[in-house]
């Protein structure tokens, strides 16, 4: 025996207090709210992640970047190609294709875009997962291996902006950058 | 009619029994003995986890980097192991015991069992560590594949699991003995109730966990070719997910069982607050989706679905916690006299007691900092503002180190007492401890949070990028965040050195309270026992100060709710 005797009442009987009430009507509606709002800003937002994917062999997707990266090439005035630190620009067509791999520990190639453009781009990882972080303004993708993540993107600033991963990759996870340039 | 045997579980076996001197409450020995060895446990994993906790913030420290990278790596793997798995899982495993043994006044079921569970979840505890200071597992806590730990990694996991999982089928099987030898009538106690939530949530955590790490565990051995990522995140996720909110049902009900024993609270409504517990099971588990927002391949329809149906309602529940808590300890003070003003009974609480400021502490921080940042966090658009940002452990130290973490430690100061019979040392220290261990949890929660809108990504070495190809710099503020985190870091280590020394030092050397006309240094409410093993609600109380409380904490959600939508206009457009 307990040594106090409960009051035999069933829970789902008990009154509620008016606070209470009150409380959970507010609650249940703001999370209403924030159920249509998700949903409205399919409708008034500019900023939905697609969900465009295919299932693709690492090794398939390689190719297809590295065939993207030839094409388009960046070249200077003397027909030289471009490239820092070693990695090659390439300057897809407006409103084109753009093929960027994630592999340990680079994204590669750099691009270079035109502002207010809008692209495919096409992500996916050679290896492990990877983290897609576009920095400083700070848009973050998982990069998976074996899918194609497709997504419109249109830059609305210019600049130089970093990619940083942001999915631990192992012991080189914090040398894994890359490069996307946004001109006028 | 019952197959119940009523003289013990094993033949020749008597449960013995003693009676609290405190409380009144039967408390039988094996039960005693197993929360005792599973607080100490606990206690233990909470040291060597916040050591590294420690050593992984000072890395962070742009300023101080104290481990090299490879180190680093190897103890984050480990922090997240000892803390968010080791040390709350042998909690929760007491606070079961303590839910039905000690609160229902019956004998622990199938005691032989419950010292198995213990005993393989020591093992695995220890295998996993083993696994990890190998070097071979830096896998993280989430061990995304294809990167693969040691098979033994895996292995240790799922030993865990299965002790911890047949600790939880002990607790079940002691509310079936407390039913049938009649040691309560009527409802089980709400703080029971909560306990009930949280076992019945471990079973699905546990499943989840085991249909993922089974086969993963299989293709370390090599006899599984591959592992689909995705696949992978889901099911992973349909454990480590669910096993937060196993935290948030045990320290809910702490929240209660403490108001309750500290200022005699009795819950506003039985109704609200057990209907608030039951909307944990109905859909925290599919809410773990929100941590695939930012993946590929999933519709935007199955991630509104799951993060809106399953998780608002969800978070409906806690915010009802978050009114009826602070609403059951208001209606109890002004019971108690202190019936001025909007918040004379918060003012003339038992602040001087840790139990109770470390219960209001967790209260306020795990609504104000870990609540409402987790629901930006988990909307379907915001979430690509910070996915995988250091604002995403930001996040969770405000719910798992204020709110779950401080919770536990807030309850030990009442089970060192009640259990293992020795009063608190250092009284003005223990007084301080949850201030201290609070402040710098909060500083943690917050200064990440800050750094992750700045960008900074989590689990990574070395912010300023040195040895990487393509160079970038991170904004200043990034520097100066990361900095104060890394001193919040000492604050709540010191804080938490602090609860290890007076928690030791207490057990072992505190003065002993099974003589006669022993006094607790730190008293219970009079009507405390009552409240806490008492099934009933409240009758018509005046909650003016809590109404004050909800408001704010709703004005707080709302606007930083908007200021992360007016961020995620600024983007550049997905289209």
């Amino acid at each position: 025996m307990a040594i106090f005797s409960p009051e035999k009442r069933i829970w789902w009987k008990q009154p509620i207090h008016g606070l209470e009430l009150g409380w959970i009507i507010v609650v249940f509606l703001w999370g209403l709210f924030m159920f249509f709002f998700m949903i409205a800003w399919h409708f008034i937002g500019d900023q939905n992640l697609s969900t465009e994917t295919y299932r693709i062999a690492p090794d398939k997707f390689v190719e297809r970047v590295e065939e993207f990266a030839e094409e388009f090439q960046a070249m200077d005035e003397n027909g030289e190609p471009i490239e820092e630190e070693g990695v090659p620009v390439v300057r897809p067509a407006a409103g084109g294709d753009v093929y960027l791999l994630a592999r340990l520990w680079e994204f590669w190639p750099i691009i270079e875009l035109k502002k207010g453009e809008s692209y495919r781009f096409h992500l996916s990882s050679a290896d492990w997962q990877h983290g897609f972080s576009l920095q400083p303004t700070n848009i973050n993708i998982s990069v998976h291996p074996g899918y194609e993540h497709v997504l419109s993107l249109t830059p609305t600033e210019s600049g130089v902006f970093g990619i940083v991963c942001n999915e631990y990759c192992g012991i080189g996870h914090h040398t894994m950058t890359g490069r996307i340039r946004v001109v006028e | 009619m019952t197959t119940i045997d009523h003289s013990g579980a094993i033949a020749g076996q008597q449960p013995v029994y003693r009676s609290c001197r405190f409380t009144g409450l039967r408390v039988e020995r094996s039960a005693e003995l197993l929360i005792r060895a599973n607080a100490v446990a606990a206690v233990v994993f909470l040291a060597l986890g916040g050591l590294m906790g420690l050593m992984v913030a000072l890395t962070r420290w742009p300023a101080v980097q104290l481990l090299p990278a490879e180190w680093f790596y190897l103890v984050l793997t480990g922090h997240g192991a000892n803390v968010l798995l080791f040390w709350i899982l042998f909690f929760e495993i007491a606070v079961l015991y303590f839910a039905s043994a000690i609160i229902l006044g019956s004998r622990i079921a199938a005691p032989k069992w419950a010292w198995l569970a213990f005993l393989l979840m020591i093992v695995g505890a220890v295998m996993a560590n083993y696994a990890v200071l190998r070097g071979d597992s830096t896998v993280m806590f989430t061990s995304y594949p294809p990167m693969m730990a040691s098979q033994w990694f895996y292995l240790s996991l799922i030993l865990f699991a299965v002790g911890a999982l047949i600790a939880v089928f002990v607790f079940f099987g002691t509310l079936v003995v407390a039913k049938a030898e009649g040691t309560y009538n009527g409802s089980v106690p709400l703080v029971t109730f909560g306990a009930i939530t949280a076992a019945i949530i471990a079973v699905f955590t546990i499943a989840s966990g085991a249909i993922i790490l089974v086969p993963t565990w299989l293709w370390s051995l090599g006899l599984i070719s591959e592992m689909d990522t995705l696949m992978y995140k889901l099911i992973w996720w349909g454990m480590g997910h669910s096993s937060q909110q196993i935290n948030v049902s045990a320290h809910v009900s702490i929240w209660y069982a403490i108001a309750a024993m500290l200022v005699g609270a009795k819950p506003l409504s039985e109704k609200v607050s057990r209907t608030a517990f039951l909307m944990y099971i109905f859909f925290l588990q599919l809410a773990s989706a929100h941590h695939l927002l930012a993946e590929p391949g999933l519709s935007e329809t199955w991630k509104i679905v799951n993060t809106s149906y399953m998780m608002y309602l969800a978070v409906m529940a806690s915010m009802i916690h978050g009114m009826t808590v602070p609403g059951a300890i208001e209606a109890a003070q002004r019971r108690n006299g202190f019936d001025r003003g909007a918040f004379e009974w918060l003012r003339k609480a038992p602040w001087g007691h840790p139990a109770f400021s470390g219960m209001f502490l967790s209260l306020v921080m795990f609504g104000f900092i870990g609540g409402i940042s987790g629901v930006v966090l988990g909307t379907e658009q915001l979430n690509v503002l910070m996915h995988n940002t250091i604002y995403v452990p930001g996040h969770f130290h405000g719910t798992v180190v204020t709110g779950t973490t401080l919770a536990f430690m807030a309850m030990t100061y009442l089970v060192v007492p009640l259990i293992f019979q020795r009063d608190i040392i250092w009284p003005t220290l223990a007084k301080w401890q949850p201030w201290i261990f609070g402040a710098g949890a909060a500083g943690i929660s917050m200064f990440m949070m800050g750094a992750g809108t700045l960008g900074v990504p989590r689990r990574q070495w070395d912010i300023a990028l040195s040895d990487a190809n393509l160079h970038y710099e991170f904004a200043p503020g990034a520097y100066l965040m990361m900095g104060m985190n890394g001193l919040s870091a000492i604050l709540a280590a010191t804080g938490g050195v602090i609860f290890v020394l007076i928690v030791v030092g207490s057990v072992v050397g505190g003065p002993r309270l099974d003589a006669a006309g022993a006094k607790l240094r730190f008293p219970l409410h009079d009507a405390g026992a009552q409240a806490v093993s008492h099934y009933g609600s409240e009758k018509h109380p005046k909650l003016t100060g809590t109404a004050i409380l909800v408001t704010i904490f709703f004005i707080s959600f709302v606007l930083y709710y908007f200021i992360n939508w007016k961020y995620l206009s600024e983007l550049w457009l997905f289209n």
